[in-house]
């Protein structure tokens, strides 16, 4: 164990080329998208005695490897610029929105992960039984269910129909925890049950493996009772690939949130983002977007070291 | 030998559902294991042995299987109690043992929560008492400093270690039955011989039974007191293990026994001998026929000199390299064409990493590699695709080495398609002509592999690597994997194609009894380096090398009167070939013995 800060120090070094990288890529596709900011920005104006001090102001007239320098060395020191649109500087925007999408994520991992695991060990142990095939024909609605249809039939149900839940609308969990955890919760459910379909999919065919192994017939030989068998021997086996998988599907659920804030309309991240697309705010798309890379990256990190920790065979090798 | 039997076993049946129909795959199985006895039940795979076993222990999957008759443990039928009594049995009165200690342990668990979990649930010790009780139990199964290694896991003990885990936990609730499926059949001879040792001394400690199922009838004759033969499902023969191996009278049991390769059997035979086939169904024998290939003594089609082969080995925030894996050093040796070269030494000891350096599948370190004249280390990319042309590899597992989407007409036919040797009307000519070589029919070629058995894709891979019309093959544990009756057609095989086709072969193996019986010479490998090499009569009738000494004597004999016996072979493993860096290899002195017979001495 002594070598986890010297295995963490090592991802870390490997991740800073990789951010480069991320930061080349997002500053360049931005600058060959179609579409000029201060023309967004001023509207119906198009004198160009106007314009011209705009763009120099924003320095949008200088070579564009020195635009990026520029850039990137105030995200070094955490300035990630000031909105064209709203002159507000985008680390506070984002400052203000990330809790929210990360509340989102957090009960939407949640509901993915109480919904998808228990149903893929019990698909995976009743293989091939109705069970399986309910779990499965789940699952897979599940997938195809588009999140925008789902989340349009729960606000006519849920909301319009039994008036249960807000249908939209938003609340800071800590002015009012209980409003707040109310109005995430249909949105956090449409977002989560995509997700559990695929975590449940994946933890079926983990299980699967692991129960037909030979440690698991050892343990069964030894006598112990199919829940010590399930869930002590075989489910922490399975979990092993499922940890990998939740960290990729946290992209995932970034994707998904750009749509769910859409409908419930939930002042997030996601709606962020997509404001700044349509307003050609570069700065806060560049912004958001290192930000998601960052976050990435370190979802990433955190489910490789949670598999060494689990997989005593990684952590020897250290 | 009247006491009441501790496991008594009547007309078990066990039947698999195969596509909605209920197939049998046990008939009317019966024996009877009385107190402190070691029963074998012996068969080749698809016999029903190991059915058998995870039958009484009803270890089987409820849906698709159906289990009839009784099995009485102590009067008690297993079959009728409910799935909360029998969990009480398993690990408790019965317990058993697998062939696979590396798989056999979870990985993701010390091993002293892996054994103290059967005090705890069985016994209802508390934990502290069942920790020491565990530490008890892994010292008595010999495993050195064992109150340290409790906290260990299973990747952190080699094979023959995990698989006295295995035993130790097996033991820990003091059952009266230890059943034993094939509990040393993947590991290396050496350790199979302690393992046997142990096995024996602490039956003979707890005075318990044993059920012990194996296909390996050298292990029969040293460890069982009855024997039972199974052939596809049936019990054909069950008696006192002598009388089996003297006056067997079921044809099947007669063509096992004939079919066992056995050490010492080719005293005063001059060149490899065939096995004798007997029809399992008639009984009828075929006289064995030694082979007619007389290897030239003039130049070698191989000749390799000072190979070596390193591994570099890595650690450290910038994965420096710490030292390197001695795999193979200074290895030299020559093959002559209609020759075979055998390669023997246990997991571990560069055999596979020489053969394969020898094709530059793994780019040796260093040495002189010559294949017909042909420098191999210097060859470029296309050369040495011609190389391998006269060059080819017959590997272990047939199951995995074909691919499963390939007709098995296309896969023998690939290699001479690629190499340019003919068009796809001449490499289907090679093809059906290569298939009846090897014993299938050129009927055969559109089937895929897993329309074969075992045995008959060994023949398919052997095809294959015909197909280029090679001069050497390196045979890397080619028979293995398969069945003691197909063992013997395959090796066989290989002796008639050695004549017809003039092959030399690189026979690598661990099975010292088959090298015994086909090679022209031997080499003995350990850590990396050849430590004796000599013409095989002289290297088995006088073994020189304390090693290859070792080697033999660990070597189980098909003849139930070495039962019991003890080898006492040192508790220890086989050492590590990993070197620090700046490690100067030491330099070895060889002495001849007789001509050709060399030998290390220092």
């Amino acid at each position: 164990m002594v070598q986890m800060p010297v295995y963490i120090g090592k991802r870390l070094l490997v991740a800073i080329p990789t951010l480069l990288i991320i930061s080349i890529f997002v500053f360049s596709l931005q600058k060959l998208l179609p579409g000029d900011p201060i023309m967004a920005m001023a509207g119906e104006e198009r004198d160009p005695a106007v314009l011209e001090p705009l763009r120099e102001k924003y320095h949008l007239n200088d070579p564009i490897p020195v635009q990026y320098v520029r850039w990137l060395g105030g995200v070094a020191q955490g300035d990630l610029g000031v909105s064209l649109r709203t002159n507000q500087p985008v680390l506070e925007l984002i400052g203000q929105k990330l809790p929210v999408t990360i509340q989102l994520a957090v009960m939407s991992m949640f509901f993915a992960v109480i919904i998808g695991v228990p149903m893929g060990i019990l698909a995976a142990v009743k293989k091939n039984t109705i069970l399986d095939y309910i779990a499965n024909l789940v699952a897979l609605s599940g997938l195809s269910v588009p999140n925008f249809w789902l989340g349009i039939m729960l606000i006519l149900l849920i909301s319009v129909n039994l008036g249960w839940l807000p249908a939209s609308g938003f609340e800071s969990i800590f002015v009012d925890p209980v409003r707040s955890i109310q109005t995430m919760l249909m949105p956090s459910f449409v977002l989560g049950t995509g997700l559990a379909a695929t975590l449940m999919r994946h933890t079926r065919s983990a299980m699967l493996g692991v129960l037909s192994s030979d440690y698991i017939r050892t343990a069964r030989a030894k006598g112990l009772s199919p829940r010590e068998v399930i869930l002590s021997h075989s489910f922490r086996n399975a979990l092993l690939p499922v940890v990998t998988l939740s960290a990729l599907l946290f992209g995932e659920l970034l994707a998904g949130a750009v749509l769910t804030e859409q409908i419930f309309t939930i002042p997030g991240f996601g709606k962020l983002i997509v404001d700044a697309v349509f307003n050609r705010d570069y700065a806060v798309v560049q912004g958001v977007v290192m930000c998601t890379a960052v976050g990435f990256l370190v979802m990433n990190l955190a489910a490789d070291i949670l598999y060494v920790l689990l997989n005593p065979r990684l952590r020897a090798t250290l | 030998m009247t006491a009441e039997p501790i496991l008594s076993v009547r007309s078990l049946t066990t039947s698999f559902r195969v596509d909605g129909e209920w197939k049998p795959v046990v008939r009317d199985v019966s024996f009877d294991i009385r107190p402190g006895e070691t029963l074998a039940i012996v068969g080749e795979s698809g016999s029903g042995k190991s059915v058998t076993l995870l039958s009484i222990m009803r270890l089987l999957a409820h849906s698709t299987s159906r289990i009839e008759g009784q099995v009485l443990l102590n009067g008690r039928d297993l079959l009728s109690l409910s799935e909360k009594e029998i969990r009480a049995v398993r690990g408790n009165e019965v317990s058993m043992i697998f062939q696979e200690p590396m798989t056999s342990l979870n990985p993701i668990f010390t091993i002293g929560r892996q054994i103290s979990e059967v005090l705890t649930r069985h016994k209802g010790m508390s934990a502290t008492y069942a920790r020491t009780e565990t530490i008890r139990m892994l010292e008595k199964v010999r495993i050195p400093n064992a109150a340290s290694r409790f906290n260990e896991y299973p990747h952190q003990f080699s094979g023959g270690m995990r698989q006295r885990v295995m035993i130790a936990m097996a033991l820990a609730s003091r059952p009266k039955l230890l059943i034993a499926d094939e509990p040393t059949t993947a590991l290396d001879v050496t350790i199979q011989g302690q393992i046997l040792d142990l096995i024996k001394t602490l039956q003979e400690e707890e005075g318990m039974s044993v059920l012990f199922i194996t296909h390996d009838m050298g292990v029969v004759a040293e460890i069982a007191d009855r024997t039972v033969v199974m052939f596809r499902g049936d019990a054909v023969e069950s008696g006192e293990t002598e009388q089996i191996f003297h006056r067997g009278q079921h044809p099947y049991t007669r063509a096992l026994l004939s079919a066992v390769p056995r050490l010492g059997s080719m005293e005063g035979q001059a060149v490899p001998l065939r096995f004798p086939i007997v029809d399992t169904v008639t009984g009828i024998t075929t006289e064995p026929q030694p082979s007619r290939t007389m290897p030239e003594r003039d130049a070698p089609i191989l000749k390799v000199e000072n190979l070596v082969t390193r591994f570099p080995v890595r650690s450290g925030l910038f994965s420096r390299q710490t030292g390197s894996i001695h795999a193979v050093e200074n290895v030299s040796f020559d093959l002559k064409q209609g020759e075979t070269l055998a390669l023997v030494g246990e997991s571990g000891c560069g055999k596979s990493t020489t053969g394969r350096s020898v094709m530059r599948l793994i780019e040796p370190t260093s040495g002189d590699i010559r294949l017909d004249g042909q420098n191999v280390r210097e060859l470029g990319s296309s050369q040495l695709q011609r190389m391998r042309k006269s060059i080819q590899m017959i590997f272990q597992d047939p199951f995995s080495s074909l691919n499963p989407r390939m007709s098995v007409g296309q896969a023998i036919a690939e290699p001479f398609l690629k190499h340019g040797m003919g068009n796809a009307a001449e490499a289907k000519q090679k093809t059906a002509d290569l298939l009846e070589r090897v014993g299938l029919s050129a009927s055969m070629m559109n089937r895929y592999p897993h329309e074969f058995s075992g045995g008959q894709r060994q023949r398919i891979a052997i095809a294959r690597a015909l197909s280029l019309d090679p001069k050497v093959i390196v045979a890397d544990e080619s028979v293995s994997a398969l069945d003691v009756s197909i063992k013997a057609q395959v090796c066989n095989l290989l002796l008639d194609l050695q004549e017809q086709l003039d092959l030399a072969f690189l026979f690598i193996s661990h099975d010292m009894a088959v090298v015994e019986r086909v090679s022209h010479r031997v080499a003995v490998m350990y850590l990396g380096e050849i430590v004796e090499i000599g013409p095989r009569a002289a290297v088995f009738e006088n073994p020189q090398h304390p090693y290859t000494r070792k080697l033999m004597s660990a070597v189980p004999v098909p003849d139930p009167a070495r039962r019991g016996i003890r080898r006492g072979l040192m508790e220890e493993e086989l050492n590590s070939p990993v070197r620090p860096m700046g490690y100067q290899s030491p330099k070895r002195e060889y002495r001849e013995v007789s001509a050709g017979h060399i030998v290390q001495v220092a």
